[in-house]
């Protein structure tokens, strides 16, 4: 399958990620060898086969609706880059 | 040209557990930011996700209460994309195996009854709340609505108007507050609404392109929103000669208008993929049959009852039961003695007039079946005539004080003194001795005249059947 | 003889007899990695301070008799991708700074429970995306055996620990063979426990559906005596197995009579080194020797579990890796423009190569179009291979494979082909596509004196007949005894 730098943009900006030019020829190639490669499943007849999201039959967990003391927030906000001592913060959202 | 409006709506209703979908941290409404939350709904690193029992199961009793087949063997997917409010960068909701699917809802709209079809009922998590900080020019968020559980539920583009739109939201919110599973707030946002509209020549069959609103929080705000919309959508085909364009739109209800939202950078491109945290949900035979079996009696099932057993007219057993608070008020004064008659009377005149006054829920009032039974019972024992019952109905609502209490502190008690009537009356026909005249003499209007005469000096407490009968016995005797 | 020289379990016998303390075999632990994470850089965090104090407070609980399990004042190193309370957690990812978690992860717990001394945090690969651990933000690990040569990966910084005398056992992460191909490389055992029997929670995902907690050690017994310590039902990772734990060490017998291996000959083709394939064929003979079966068998599916693995790890590292942009924790970029600018320079300069890749490559297999073709044709795939291993089991209790094609490659020789490095996942990756339990065991040396692995493999929760065999080989052989003796990193 060709893979084209659009191809290479579109994910790009879903993944939000902005690879400068040289990294992102790069990328292309290496996308394009490694996505060709994958193909070699299609020589697998799986039409019959039911996709296996979860490996082993585990079903049903579930947990009782108890409240649990909330975390102390400064112990939440510690990593934070930008301090601060309510919220998290970012740049402008648009609304 | 004539056109017809088609609507779809995706409604998202926040369940009334006490914890979050996947963490045990408290719903509860408010709270300093930040502080309803742990590691896992703030998506720290390494974290996982532990499904709620209660979610499955109020969500299963939506799906089966709106008519849904439930899916036997459902799953979690991931809805990825980024946005500050949405801590992991995606959404755990349902999109291959969704909760519930293929349900009715019946409506009905004047005398037209309707049935809405529910593409699908799913469950998923809710998203943070984002504050602009004008000051330090920076937005805040909160994570403490991160992760309380939601059902989305899906029609199909059944609507043709936005009476339908406000009925099938009327009959969702009283099924579900029926149901126990979501308090249906829409001021504090637990019942959201996003109106997929487009619109066609009458009689065609093919749909138009279609925007989303978003951000409509009052029934009103959708009532408007949709009769904005479709005139807009109207007008630019039929005056602008241009196509709608597929996209979201932000209702503004300040502005009465809708705005484009941007969206830059914005492919729609969410990857949804099974949720490997989270192992499937099998639902057993018995646990529907369990469910099923402890589903309520709803709207349609209690009116008919009301209407029956109670003798009340279709229109006040409908709005009684349209609203489960009403309906538990009125059978919990009715359980406390009352006749229901009487009930349904004060409630549908004093207290549906006083809620709306006060523009109230129901589940919000203080004033109790309680109050109620016992102002019924006094009136009923010739204690308090109507209309100071009514008085004092008006004086305790708000706090739901003892009505016995507030009418002996006020002096309202009914005389129940025939003696001092017989005597009043009397002293009042001495009084207006030409009125009396007139009386005898043909003019039956004095005689109201002559009762407002006795009401007043007896201050209003005496019952006015008996002062008229008095009244009457003197003046002819 | 060195301290550093006993197993665990010795060490944990000698401490219990009073022979050694805690802090005695902690400082030893943390006197050899001064002396040699300068050269190997297995670690990426060294805990000196805490971990005396925490070899003092677990010394009085052995003594009070508070503490009485096999591992009891043991040191040992934790991979960095796995949350330690206060103490930085990297994933070797610039991306995560400074990053200290306000938890423990489920295993540091039981760690804590079971009386192990934290030495550090253990070099990887970047998010454990890599079969070298040269893609750490920290630079490279180096093989003890040959600093010259890379350790494997991603647990390369615990194999080399292990290998280099460093520690006593250390706890890995393996997603598609990152602690089975290092202790290859290293000549270390290592084991990938079943999927769901060891707690995934403050493990910082890769790849959910496969990433799995398992240790490396110098021995199986080892390695027993640790999962009998770490598994267990979770109660916070809801994919955790209920499985009954904490017999595995008692129940080594090293008997094999009555067991049937099976050789699939499919992974012995083109591709795989021949002295590689010497010794694992050679480790057969070991085996038959105590009393097993051996024989070939198939197993044909060995050309598409590459693409289904990286199919499947790539997507859910795509979504997995998506938190990691900068808002809420961990390193921001400077000098952006607005949200989506902040978004874009963090996670562009955050991310290392291999994992932007993984990155544009699962969010692909996912996109609107390639859904079907790629993700949704890999769990199909996916089911398949499981039917295969299932059919396998039917008639075998172990299946006897290679590690990795080759023994450790030079440092630089993998990177600048991707593919390539990906290829070498081959005999790894569908262990943890099935969820099955695989160990590496040391099988000797090839001609450059680099350690060759040989792979047992097991059903679900097979992991008594995994460890059993590895244990009965090394009754029988001296590999694992091996000592590296270090050559420069100028060759």
């Amino acid at each position: 399958m060709k893979i084209t730098e659009e191809m290479v943009d579109y994910v790009s900006i879903l993944s939000r990620l902005k690879l400068p030019q040289e990294e992102k020829t790069r990328m292309t190639g290496e996308l394009e060898q490694i996505i060709g490669y994958m193909d070699i499943l299609n020589q697998l007849d799986t039409s019959k086969i039911e996709p296996m999201s979860h490996t082993f039959p585990v079903k049903n967990v579930l947990r009782e609706d108890e409240v649990v003391p909330s975390f102390p927030r400064e112990a939440l906000l510690q990593n934070a880059p930008v301090p601060d001592g309510e919220a998290y913060l970012v740049p402008k959202t648009v609304e | 040209m004539d056109w017809e409006v088609v609507i779809g709506l995706e409604t998202h209703v926040e369940l009334a557990t006490k914890t979050k979908i996947f963490c045990s941290c408290t719903t509860a409404f408010g709270g300093a930011p930040n502080t309803h939350c742990c590691p896992v709904c703030t998506g720290m690193p390494g974290t996982l996700p532990v499904m709620n029992k209660k979610v499955l199961e109020y969500a299963t009793k939506a799906s089966l209460a709106l008519n849904c087949e439930v899916t036997r063997y459902c799953k979690f997917d991931r809805k990825n994309y980024f946005y500050p409010d949405l801590p992991k960068a995606y959404q755990i909701s349902q999109l291959y195996l969704p909760i519930g699917r293929n349900g009715r809802v019946p409506i009905t709209v004047g005398s037209e009854e309707k049935v809405i079809r529910i593409h699908e009922l799913h469950m998923e998590e809710d998203a943070g709340k984002l504050v602009h900080d004008n000051w330090i020019d920076q937005t805040r968020a909160d994570y403490n609505r991160c992760g309380v559980p939601l059902i989305e539920i899906v029609t199909e583009p059944d609507f043709r108007s936005a009476d339908e739109v406000i009925a099938y939201l009327e009959k969702l919110r009283s099924t579900l507050e029926y149901l126990g599973v979501s308090d249906c707030k829409m001021q504090e946002g637990s019942l959201r609404c996003d109106v997929n509209l487009s619109v066609r020549p009458m009689g065609s069959v093919d749909f138009g392109t279609r925007t989303e609103m978003k951000n409509l929080n009052s029934f009103k705000a959708i009532a408007r929103a949709i009769r904005y919309e479709a005139r807009r959508q109207q007008e630019l085909i039929e005056m602008d000669h241009r196509q709608v364009v597929q996209e979201t739109r932000r209702w503004d209800d300040n502005k009465d208008a809708s705005f484009s939202m941007r969206s830059k950078e914005n492919a729609q491109d969410y990857r949804y993929f099974p949720e490997p945290d989270i192992p499937p949900m099998e639902l057993s035979e018995e646990y529907l049959a369990q469910l099923k079996a402890s589903l309520p009696e709803m709207a349609e099932v209690k009116k008919a009852r009301y209407m029956k057993d109670f003798g009340l007219p279709e229109y006040d057993a409908g709005l009684l039961t349209g609203t489960k608070a009403l309906a538990d008020f009125f059978e919990e004064t009715v359980t406390l003695g009352a006749p229901p008659k009487e009930v349904s009377n004060w409630m549908m005149a004093e207290l549906l007039r006083t809620l709306k006054e006060k523009s109230m829920e129901p589940k919000d009032m203080l004033f109790a079946p309680e109050t109620l039974a016992a102002i019924i019972k006094l009136v009923a024992e010739g204690k308090l005539n109507r209309n100071t019952a009514s008085k004092v109905f008006s004086a305790v609502f708000d706090d739901n004080a003892d009505p016995m209490a507030y009418v002996k502190e006020h002096g309202l008690e009914q005389i129940s003194d025939t003696g001092l009537v017989e005597s009043t009356v009397a002293s009042i026909l001495a009084a207006n001795a030409s009125q009396v005249e007139e009386y005898r003499g043909g003019k039956q209007k004095v005689f109201g005249f002559l009762v407002g005469q006795c009401m007043r000096a007896l201050k209003g407490k005496a019952d006015p059947k008996v002062v008229n009968e008095v009244l009457r016995k003197q003046l002819n005797g | 003889m060195s301290l550093l020289d006993l197993t665990a379990l010795e060490l944990g016998r000698a401490i219990k007899r009073g022979e050694v303390s805690v802090p005695e075999a902690t400082q030893a632990a943390l006197e050899a990695i001064q002396a040699k994470n300068a050269e190997n850089n297995a670690f990426i965090t060294v805990l000196n301070d805490r971990a005396m104090e925490q070899a003092a407070e677990i010394q009085k609980k052995i003594s009070a008799g508070e503490l009485t399990g096999p591992l009891a004042g043991v040191p040992l190193a934790i991979k960095d991708n796995i949350c330690t309370k206060g103490v930085k957690t990297s994933c070797a990812s610039k991306i995560l700074g400074d990053f200290q978690p306000p938890y423990d992860a489920t295993l540091t717990e039981k760690i804590n429970a079971a009386g192990g001394v934290v030495l550090g945090k253990l070099n990887m690969d970047e998010f454990a995306m890599g079969s070298t651990s040269e893609t750490s933000f920290y630079g490279p690990t180096k093989n003890p055996w040959d600093l010259g040569r890379v350790p494997g990966g991603s647990s390369g910084g615990a194999a080399a620990a292990v290998a280099a005398r460093e520690c006593w056992y250390a706890i890995g992460s393996d997603t598609g063979g990152s602690i089975r191909q290092p202790a290859s490389y290293c000549g270390v055992t290592g084991i990938k426990p079943t999927y769901g029997t060891v707690s995934r929670y403050g493990l910082i995902a890769y790849a959910s559906s496969l990433d799995q907690i398992g240790p490396l050690a110098r021995t199986a017994e080892d390695c027993a005596a640790v999962l009998d310590a770490i598994q267990g039902k979770d109660p916070r990772d809801g994919t955790s197995l209920d499985v009954p734990c904490g017999h595995l060490l008692e129940g080594l017998t090293g008997d094999l009579t009555g067991m049937k291996i099976g050789i699939p000959t499919d992974c012995f083709g083109d591709g795989l080194d021949s002295q590689v394939s010497e010794k694992v064929l050679a480790a057969a003979q070991v085996l038959k020797a105590r009393g097993a079966q051996v024989e070939q068998c198939s197993l044909p599916i060995m050309e598409y579990v590459v693409p289904t693995y990286y199919i499947i790890a790539a997507a859910e590292a795509s979504s997995n890796l998506s938190r990691f942009d900068g808002v809420k924790y961990g390193w921001r970029a400077e000098g952006y423009e607005d949200l989506t600018d902040l978004y874009n320079k963090t996670r562009t300069e955050g991310f290392g190569a291999e994992v932007k890749r993984r990155i544009l490559l699962g969010t692909f297999v996912l996109s609107t179009g390639y859904y079907d073709a790629y993700y949704k044709k890999a769990l199909q795939v996916k089911a398949v291979i499981k039917q295969a291993f299932d059919a396998a089991f039917q008639k075998y209790d172990l299946l006897l494979m290679p590690v990795a094609p080759t023994t450790a490659p030079r440092l630089g020789e993998s990177l600048s082909n991707p593919l390539q490095m990906y290829l070498s996942d081959i005999y790894t990756v569908s262990v943890n596509l099935a969820g099955l339990p695989g160990i590496s065991i040391p099988c000797g040396l090839d001609s450059k004196g680099m350690p060759v692995g040989a792979q047992l493999i097991g059903p679900a929760l097979g992991e008594q007949k995994v460890l059993n065999a590895a244990r009965a080989f090394q009754l029988d052989t001296d590999y694992h005894k091996l000592v590296p003796t270090i050559k420069g990193g100028d060759r």
